[in-house]
């Protein structure tokens, strides 16, 4: 489902002496659907950075990905609003909304971004924030004041609210309790048992052993080890 | 998705000076298209040029019009470009005072673009100035009142009622939230997305500001000295920019 070849990436820093920085070299990674893979590596290899690529958000050097049959460093920017529309969800660590707009319409927007009636997206936008533990109360508010926890949590659930065939999860467990910590997971399990490929870093390392099938570390990738 | 808009090498010149150079990019139906730079880099310049307020020096502006399928804009006849800008194209001015007529009342603002566009009974054009007023969250009873007696962020909100209310497909927009205050612009950054997803609107949009642009707009060009530096997705140009002068902007945000 997810398939990176030959994945390279720098950061060129034109305004800082034109210094360039080497985060990934011939970076290889294969994901089957129903499969999770955990990212790990200390702080600073580049588990984020290979996320971001893969989502679209950064710009490879060279190497291929393929996403669904789609390679996402040749396609036009409107064939990766696409994939992303129906294929690809990504969770990322903020939260990033619209002020003014109301949680559960946060959360329902990935469904009727892909033409779903309003009535269905706002029930299965309610069925996910009651499973995390959103009080009722606070679906109607915008989620910018909510607690870092809650944040989280509303992130969870966009992420969630269709069932894309592919996963990217930026520390979805961090800053959460025991008991959401614990629907999160279950969450995790439904979409790879639904065959959903996923992709996740995780510092918890209990919840890493539980839903990942396979772990890779990225410092492998790094252009120091790779000369 | 259908090509809406397709532009190539468009080109203005002020005298010696550049407006704009070589400026290409295609939009599609539903897509918005965000428009960065500083003051001076040629933006502005480029959006006065797309909606025909700015004679051209170069370039095709081809528009998939609702007749005849894709022409060329920039050489079409004046009734014919005429026609387009009354029923298929809107712009949306930074100063709402452009784009409104002071003295009609708000009812009577809304309801002009439908008269020009044909409609004569009374009642239905006020129904419907007064349903795009309901959308754009103005209460009914202030229908009858002139915009000057209307806040800044009401009166941008009429301008945009007024623009959409005769179901325009592209929409120009030159800094929309410019000069309002910050609470007023998030209700109407709020307002314009979702009028874009639910009329399926295409928009080309002009700001200095990327936060705006980052909640609003899918792709994402900038332009430096009156050329496009840098284009695509707009999270991507923001948070991974590789010209010098993207990187630049992203840097300077506070």
């Amino acid at each position: 489902m997810i398939e990176v070849k030959n994945l390279s990436k720098a950061f060129t820093l034109h305004n800082q002496g034109g210094a360039m920085i080497e985060v990934l070299c011939n970076a290889h990674l294969f994901v089957a659907p129903g499969e999770c893979v955990a990212l790990v590596g200390a702080s600073g290899t580049g588990k984020s950075t290979l996320m971001r690529i893969i989502y679209g958000n950064y710009l490879a050097l060279s190497g291929t990905i393929r996403v669904g049959g789609v390679d996402v460093t040749r396609v036009t920017p409107r064939e990766i609003l696409a994939l992303r529309r129906e294929i690809l969800g990504y969770v990322s660590q903020f939260l990033r909304v619209v002020p003014r707009v109301p949680t559960i319409e946060v959360v329902a927007e990935p469904l009727l971004a892909l033409g779903v009636n309003h009535e269905v997206a706002r029930t299965r936008a309610a069925m996910l924030l009651e499973n995390l533990n959103i009080p009722q109360t606070l679906w109607n508010l915008s989620p910018t004041t909510f607690s870092g926890g809650e944040q989280q949590r509303v992130n969870i659930a966009r992420g969630f609210a269709h069932s894309y065939p592919a996963l990217l999860l930026d520390e979805p467990t961090a800053s959460l309790d025991s008991r959401n910590r614990e629907v999160v997971l279950r969450l995790i399990e439904a979409a790879k048992t639904r065959g959903a490929a996923v992709i996740g870093i995780f510092h918890d390392e209990a919840a890493r052993t539980r839903v990942c099938d396979r772990e890779l570390n990225v410092s492998r990738f790094s252009p120091q080890t790779a000369l | 998705m259908t090509l809406l808009l397709s532009v190539q090498g468009l080109t203005k010149r002020y005298g010696a000076r550049i407006g704009c150079t070589n400026v290409s990019f295609d939009l599609y139906r539903g897509e918005v298209m965000g428009v960065v730079g500083e003051s001076g880099s040629g933006k502005s310049t480029l959006l006065n040029c797309l909606a025909g307020y700015l004679s051209t020096d170069g370039g095709t502006v081809l528009f998939d019009t609702r007749a005849e399928g894709l022409k060329d804009m920039l050489t079409m006849s004046e009734p014919e470009r005429r026609q387009l800008a009354r029923t298929d194209c809107a712009f949306v001015h930074q100063h709402a005072r452009d784009g409104l007529r002071m003295g009609v009342s708000a009812g009577g603002n809304v309801g002009e673009r439908l008269m020009a566009g044909g409609a004569r009974h009374y009642g239905q054009i006020r129904a419907s100035a007064i349903d795009w007023l309901g959308r754009v969250e103005i209460d009914e009873n202030r229908v009858n009142d002139r915009p000057t007696t209307y806040s800044g962020g009401m009166q941008q909100r009429l301008q945009i009622a007024r623009n959409l209310v005769n179901g325009p497909r592209l929409i120009f927009m030159d800094e929309p939230t410019g000069g309002l205050d910050v609470s007023v612009q998030a209700r109407l950054l709020d307002l314009l997305r979702k009028l874009v997803r639910d009329l399926h609107l295409s928009a080309v949009v002009v700001t200095h500001d990327l936060s705006v642009i980052r909640l609003l707009s899918d792709r994402l060009m900038v332009m430096k000295s009156g050329e496009v530096v840098e284009a695509g997705l707009t999270d991507q140009v923001l948070d991974d920019p590789q010209h010098p002068h993207t990187q630049l902007l992203v840097s300077s945000v506070l």
